[in-house]
């Protein structure tokens, strides 16, 4: 039974023209133009319980745009969506008590109370029962160690106490979804690997679904087995990140560091991709010549001091995949 | 030239962009003139006793008081009370002389560069179409937009003083709640202060307030006859003096305790 | 519903604790409420010993208008204050928040805050009204008391509704949401006074366009046996207030709708 159902999710919006000039502002005083901004243009996928999966794309890519009408806040034009077994706008109250959300850029925590008591209100909201609030609490409060700071003023809080705290209060409810939304935007390292982690054992052990959204491709690698990458309303590709990988090119990256600098590399199956003093890149394909023949070919003929084997960088894929969609 | 076009062009722009809170703005002040002239003129129809004004110079009066609002020392300039409230203020230190002036001046502007927009379009509905009559003399007139003028001056000399109180944050805070409030009621806002009772008016004429509205209002109509115009103005002047005085005493006397106090 | 109510209590105490905390600001802010409302009762006051009568009203009856709409003005304030800050709720898309919980968006608004300090408003208008009532001579009785209750209710839910229209309006519309001052604080101003002095247009704009009249006019001079009181009308007056406030939340469900399919 599949936790999110999404069907041809259509949004679109009509925005009002603002005309450029003088003239124009005076013709808008009288009518109004409007432009039809097609958010998304057909959007489908399943997600599974205890899916971990990352949501991607360029901004205004139409990645907020579906995040919202999972959680129930926007509804679409048309097509069909089914969040454990609800459609979110139809029953928002029953079913945002099922969601957990968190947004980066912005906390849900009161601004001038300490943090306790902004998760004794959400308890108060969410109904949750005092018992069971006292037990989640705690233990969130030990997994994400917010012990120090549950008496502070949100406002007193760094970014990433505040994150901690805000992934704290989106779960004090147990909810079985959650989606995440740029969470570790602006964090220091220590910080975001401590997020990351509490992520991938909520996965794992408790089996919350977790939608995260995200223009971090650490946090893809890290934690995503399944990627859906969304671009101009479309869903580009939806499938593991090898997958991924593998349908925008099958390309390997060669990295030398060479015992001189500025020397010319040749090779009639590598092309050279950047070079920077004794460090050379090259790119090649696997199918047409093995990274073994390739590097024997190489070292027989330069002088190589270190060499490295790699994927292009995810980034580099998602951009290809973008620029084709854009292209 | 161009560019000068081009300027005028972009507060054009800016302006069209504004209408909606120009329009709600006079519908404002039309809706509160309206509700005043409506329950005068109910008082007036219940009694045949005689009034220290005629209908039709309330009727003025209230139209009068409505188009002059702006010129009011109501609102603060928000960007000096960031400052004061934070404490920058004391990055501008260096001449306090001139950092008076520079607030009196803004102050200043404030005032008129609204009223002035908002005054003329309704002070010309209200004299076509809501009973609002023009002075009696040419003379009554001048003595109108000389002792507006010194009102202005009073305003924000008044205004600036309270601005200045910022700086004492509790007393500071009490005095600026106190301020229109006192203004509302002695200038003859809410009132004007003939209708107060006799043994009030002795204390009406001493405060300073009465040079804000009333004066300039009742030589518009005539009751105070034009030719003591230049006497009205002199005391407005003094009472701009002195609230200069005592505003410039006081932020000296401020900044000097930031300082002490480390900012 | 209990736990609603449970809710309701929480935020109150919580705004409660934030507005003790700067106690000073606070009395200074509650005087500054009861000086700046009591000096309206004087101009009213030096008005009626100037002209002695209001088309055959004397001044202790107009106290007992005076008292009751700034009542009902007070108790909207202090509960609708989180209307205020709503449309900023909508600008920065923190009202996306509100979507995410589990609770009415608008009960939501309003129990962000709680303004006590407009309790100024009440300790000025409180001994207005008594002083009227005593000096009218009301021989009171249950019904009477009723009656006062009813107009205060009536008033408190008409207000309330206003704010709440005001608030909605944010749901379609940046601008343009000053005009809507003149009928809360100009609806104030207008019924510290009965309806009857006004001219016929205006009388008939807040009988039936804002219903001002159920709030004050109507159940006063049933209380007072004014001729031409109109019995029925008169007790039945709250029931206008609520119908009003029942509107108002039909808009806010409108424009909690307008969101679902504009975002913003």
């Amino acid at each position: 039974m599949a936790h999110i159902v999404v069907e041809n999710l259509v949004k679109t919006f009509q925005v009002a023209e603002r005309q450029a000039g003088t003239w124009g502002a005076v013709r808008g005083l009288v009518r109004r133009t409007h432009r039809t901004v097609h958010a998304l243009d057909g959007i489908s996928f399943e997600l599974r319980p205890g899916e971990l999966v990352g949501y991607i794309g360029p901004n205004g890519a139409g990645k907020s745009t579906t995040v919202k009408m999972l959680a129930g806040i926007l509804v679409p034009t048309s097509g069909r969506c089914e969040v454990l077994g609800r459609v979110p706008w139809k029953e928002r109250k029953a079913h945002v008590q099922q969601l957990g959300v968190v947004f980066g850029q912005r906390t849900q925590l009161w601004w001038d109370l300490p943090v306790v008591e902004s998760f004794d209100l959400l308890r108060d909201i969410y109904r949750v029962p005092a018992d069971r609030y006292r037990v989640l609490r705690d233990e969130l409060t030990e997994r994400l160690n917010l012990g120090s700071l549950l008496d502070t003023p949100v406002r007193q809080l760094s970014l990433g106490q505040r994150m901690r705290c805000d992934l704290a209060a989106s779960l004090l409810h147990a909810p079985p979804l959650l989606f995440l939304d740029e969470p570790t935007i602006g964090l220091d390292a220590v910080s975001k690997l401590a997020v990351r982690e509490f992520v991938q054992t909520l996965n794992r052990e408790r089996g919350v679904t977790v939608i995260l959204t995200t223009h971090d491709m650490d946090d893809i690698e890290a934690l995503c087995s399944r990627v859906i990458v969304i671009g101009g309303g479309r869903i580009l590709s939806d499938g593991t990140l090898d997958a991924l990988r593998e349908r925008v090119t099958r390309e390997r990256w060669l990295l030398l560091d060479l015992e001189e600098a500025d020397l010319a590399i040749e090779d009639p199956d590598a092309e050279i991709l950047r070079r920077d003093g004794q460090r050379v890149t090259l790119r090649f394909d696997p199918a047409r010549v093995s990274p073994a023949q390739l590097i024997s070919r190489l070292t027989a003929r330069y002088p190589i001091r270190d060499l490295f084997v790699q994927n292009p960088p995810i980034e580099e894929i998602i951009a290809r995949l973008y620029g084709g969609q854009e292209g | 030239m161009r560019a000068y076009r081009s300027l005028v062009a972009a507060r054009f722009r800016v302006l069209l962009q504004y209408r909606a809170a120009a329009l709600a703005g006079m519908a404002t002040q039309l809706f509160w003139g309206l509700i005043r002239v409506m329950i005068f003129e109910a008082f007036y129809r219940s009694t045949t006793r005689p009034q220290p004004m005629r209908y039709s110079e309330i009727v003025t009066y209230i139209w009068l008081g409505q188009a002059m609002l702006g010129l009011l020392p109501w609102n603060f300039d928000t960007e000096v009370r960031n400052m004061l409230r934070s404490g920058s203020v004391v990055y501008e230190l260096a001449r306090p002389l001139d950092l008076y002036t520079h607030w009196y001046c803004r102050a200043f502007a404030q005032r008129v560069a609204p009223t002035l927009l908002r005054s003329l379009p309704l002070l010309t509905v209200a004299l076509l179409f809501l009973g609002m009559r023009l002075p009696p003399s040419v003379a009554s007139g001048l003595g109108w937009l000389l002792t507006t003028f010194g009102a202005t001056l009073l305003n924000t000399a008044f205004m600036t003083l309270v601005t200045i109180t910022m700086l004492w944050t509790i007393s500071g805070e009490g005095i600026q709640r106190a301020a229109p409030f006192v203004v509302y009621l002695f200038s003859g806002m809410l009132l004007p202060l003939a209708f107060w009772p006799a043994r009030m008016q002795p204390l009406l004429h001493f405060l300073p307030f009465r040079g804000m509205v009333d004066v300039p209002f009742r030589l518009y109509l005539g009751q105070i006859p034009a030719a003591q115009m230049f006497g009205e103005f002199a005391l407005q002047l003094l009472w701009t003096a002195f609230f200069i005085l005592a505003g410039r005493a006081l932020l000296a006397q401020g900044t000097r305790r930031l300082v002490v106090q480390g900012g | 519903m209990t736990d609603a109510w449970r809710l309701y209590r929480h935020y109150f105490a919580l705004s409660l604790r934030g507005q003790m905390q700067y106690r000073a600001s606070f009395l200074i802010q509650l005087v500054g409420f009861f000086c700046t409302t009591i000096i309206e009762f004087l101009g009213i006051w030096a008005l009626f010993s100037r002209f002695g009568s209001l088309r055959g009203w004397s001044l202790a009856e107009i106290a007992l208008f005076y008292g009751v709409i700034h009542l009902s003005f007070a108790f909207a304030e202090i509960f609708g204050r989180g209307l205020d800050t709503f449309p900023n709720l909508v600008k920065t898309g923190d009202f996306d928040r509100l979507l995410l919980r589990p609770r009415s968006t608008l009960f939501q608004v309003i129990g962000m805050e709680v303004s006590l300090m407009r309790v100024g408003r009440i300790l000025q208008a409180l001994p207005i009204l008594l002083w009227g009532a005593h000096s009218v001579g009301i021989v009171w009785t249950v019904g009477k008391a009723l009656l006062l209750l009813g107009a205060v209710v009536g008033g408190t839910s008409l207000f309330l509704g206003l704010f709440v229209l005001q608030a909605a309006l944010s749901f379609w519309t940046v601008e343009g949401l000053e005009i809507a001052n003149i009928l809360t604080h100009g609806g104030t101003e207008t019924g510290q006074y009965p309806l009857d002095i006004y001219r016929p247009w205006f009388r008939t704009f807040f009988t039936f366009v804002v219903p001002l009249a159920c709030a004050n006019t109507l159940p006063i001079s049933l209380l007072l046996h004014r001729p031409g009181a109109l019995p029925l009308l008169g007790s039945l007056s709250p029931c206008f207030g609520l119908l009003f406030f029942g509107l108002a939340l039909l808009a806010w469900r409108q424009g909690v709708r307008h969101y679902h399919s504009t975002g913003s």
